[in-house]
């Protein structure tokens, strides 16, 4: 029973490395771009919020509902001033330009809020430590709402991208920008509205980390890394595989902790690191040649 | 007034001059066809005029006006669409997604989904798959649907009947004829000379990058365009417009 309660636990914790690998997914299978920013993102995001629900002593949730349109225009505005030129540059400047971004959003937050660490989860009151028990499994209140957070949000973008004219001007453009200008759509308005909505989503996320853990102006890099870790399990550009990804590596690391204390984070990341060689293999390539050139030493 | 007037209009690729200088116009209501050999510099000459490919020098004046620094997006809403070489469909979308998303420009004009379907009957049963998933002549009459949803005043086709069977390339040519008879303007790129000087009221002629014969295709007989296909004729000083 206690397997089942760390797989129960795996899945619930998947929920939400999905919900905060959403945006990463969305703005990657757009515009082809990894922003390295984005768990600095996140955590600007739960700043925010945590910022709006002292201030004006709201639910964070209320918070949110504020912060989510200011994220929405950053993320229009970081498109059209930085990832839009970024990205005629070539495939390396928009890593070096997103990466730069995060360095400068941790240590501009490291100046305005220090060292000490915050959290959202007092403002929510029980919703942050209760739970259901169903005999050795527990489901946790906050768990579980991430996860229908997740699913409704992915299902949500699913269905926009599917129904609506921008959600098909998206799909075009990340098909093909070129011919999409050739039917009328402009790219880089598309672009952008696509950035806002990645970013948009991040707000969410980063209220939920707000609330299910503590932050500090330095979180944001590890939540980058297991959004990458899940958008590379599940594929990346694909939603629903986000959250696949998304649980499948809140399992392994659940399971893993069950091996060893550290086995939490060595398990999430063996499990990508197989799913990866495993679509080296796929795409025939072969992982040796990779691992030659990395021992090569530099003449 | 000509609906759309090119004037001596440079194109490259790198180091590569494509088009070098040409001018040429077409009125409303006109067929132009342009023909050539391979590496002649039809299809960047017709990406540029869509602004597609970026013209290094020269102008396109559409209804009069300087369409030179308008992105493609923006010349499409003018209403100049270009049917890609190679169909450049979105393959994960459905046939209809195809369509829709050109109709989104929401230009007034006669074509929606069901005049697209009447003109293209070859897709009504294949709305709803996917267009990679398509034959080469339905992926074709798709992306010529795709460029009518958009309402255009010139239409832009290149290459329609490259890489299709000789039954698909009919279809394509018989559907076309309806576009035709709706008093369309259209240039149209084609490998095919005597399908060219039978569906176009005009023919020019490129060789390596420059128009070197152009006139009435009821003047035009296929020994001569032949001629300057090849290079084995000098260009007319009174027929060639570059």
């Amino acid at each position: 029973m206690i397997l089942l309660n760390q797989v129960v636990q795996g899945i619930l914790l998947g929920g939400y490395y999905a919900l905060i690998a959403c945006g990463l997914s969305f703005m990657f299978g757009v515009m082809r771009i990894i922003n390295l920013a984005h768990g600095s993102i996140a955590v600007l995001a739960a700043y925010l919020v945590w910022m709006v629900a002292e201030h004006w002593n709201l639910s964070p949730f209320l918070a949110l509902v504020a912060v989510i349109p200011v994220m929405a225009a950053a993320g229009w505005l970081l498109q059209r001033t930085v990832l839009d030129r970024s990205l005629r540059s070539g495939a390396l400047t928009p890593l070096l330009s997103t990466f730069g971004l995060a360095v400068m959003l941790d240590n501009s937050l490291f100046e305005k809020f220090g060292a000490d660490t915050h959290s959202l989860a007092p403002d929510i009151g029980d919703l942050a430590f209760n739970s259901w028990n169903f005999g050795d499994v527990t489901i946790g209140q906050l768990a579980l709402l991430t996860f229908g957070v997740a699913i409704a949000l992915l299902g949500g973008l699913q269905i926009f991208l599917n129904r609506t004219p921008l959600g098909r001007a998206i799909r075009a453009t990340a098909d093909d920008p070129d011919t999409a200008e050739l039917v009328g759509i402009d790219s880089r308005k598309v672009y952008a509205a696509a950035a806002a909505i990645a970013i948009a989503t991040v707000a969410i996320a980063g209220t939920f980390l707000g609330m299910r853990a503590t932050f500090d102006p330095y979180t944001g890099p590890a939540q980058l890394i297991f959004a990458f870790e899940a958008i590379v399990i599940g594929g990346a550009g694909s939603l629903w595989g986000t959250l696949i990804g998304g649980v499948v590596l809140g399992v392994a690391q659940n399971l893993g902790s069950q091996v060893s204390p550290r086995g939490f984070l060595i398990a999430g990341h063996a499990v990508f690191f197989i799913v990866l060689a495993g679509r080296f293999v796929l795409a025939g390539r072969d992982p040796r040649t990779l691992l030659r050139v990395l021992r090569k030493a530099p003449a | 007034m000509s609906l759309l007037a090119v004037e001596g209009l440079d194109a490259r690729h790198g180091l590569l001059q494509a088009v070098r200088g040409v001018s040429f116009s077409v009125s409303e209501g006109e067929i132009l066809a342009l023909v050539g050999a391979n590496g002649a510099g039809k299809t960047t000459l017709l990406r540029s005029v869509s602004g597609a490919h970026r013209a290094t020098a020269g102008r396109v004046l559409f209804d009069g006006t300087d369409v030179s620094a308008i992105r493609a997006s923006g010349r499409v809403r003018m209403g100049i669409a270009l049917v890609p070489e190679g169909r450049r469909l979105f393959a994960g979308m459905t046939v209809e997604e195809n369509l829709m998303v050109a109709g989104q420009t929401r230009r007034p004009g006669p074509w929606n989904l069901d005049t697209v379907v009447e003109a293209f009957p070859m897709l009504r049963p294949h709305l709803r798959r996917r267009s990679g998933d398509l034959s080469g002549g339905q992926q074709q009459a798709t992306a010529i649907g795709r460029a009518l949803m958009t309402n255009p005043r010139v239409l832009l086709l290149d290459e329609v009947s490259l890489g299709l069977s000789p039954v698909a390339v009919n279809a394509v040519y018989e559907s076309l004829k309806t576009v035709i008879a709706g008093g369309a303007t259209i240039v149209v790129v084609e490998q095919d000379l005597s399908r060219a000087l039978r569906i176009a009221t005009r023919v020019a002629c490129m060789l390596e990058g420059r128009i070197v014969l152009e006139g009435n295709a009821s003047e035009m007989t296929r020994e001569r365009v032949t001629e300057a296909y090849f290079g084995l004729r000098r260009p007319d000083a009174g027929s060639a417009a570059s």
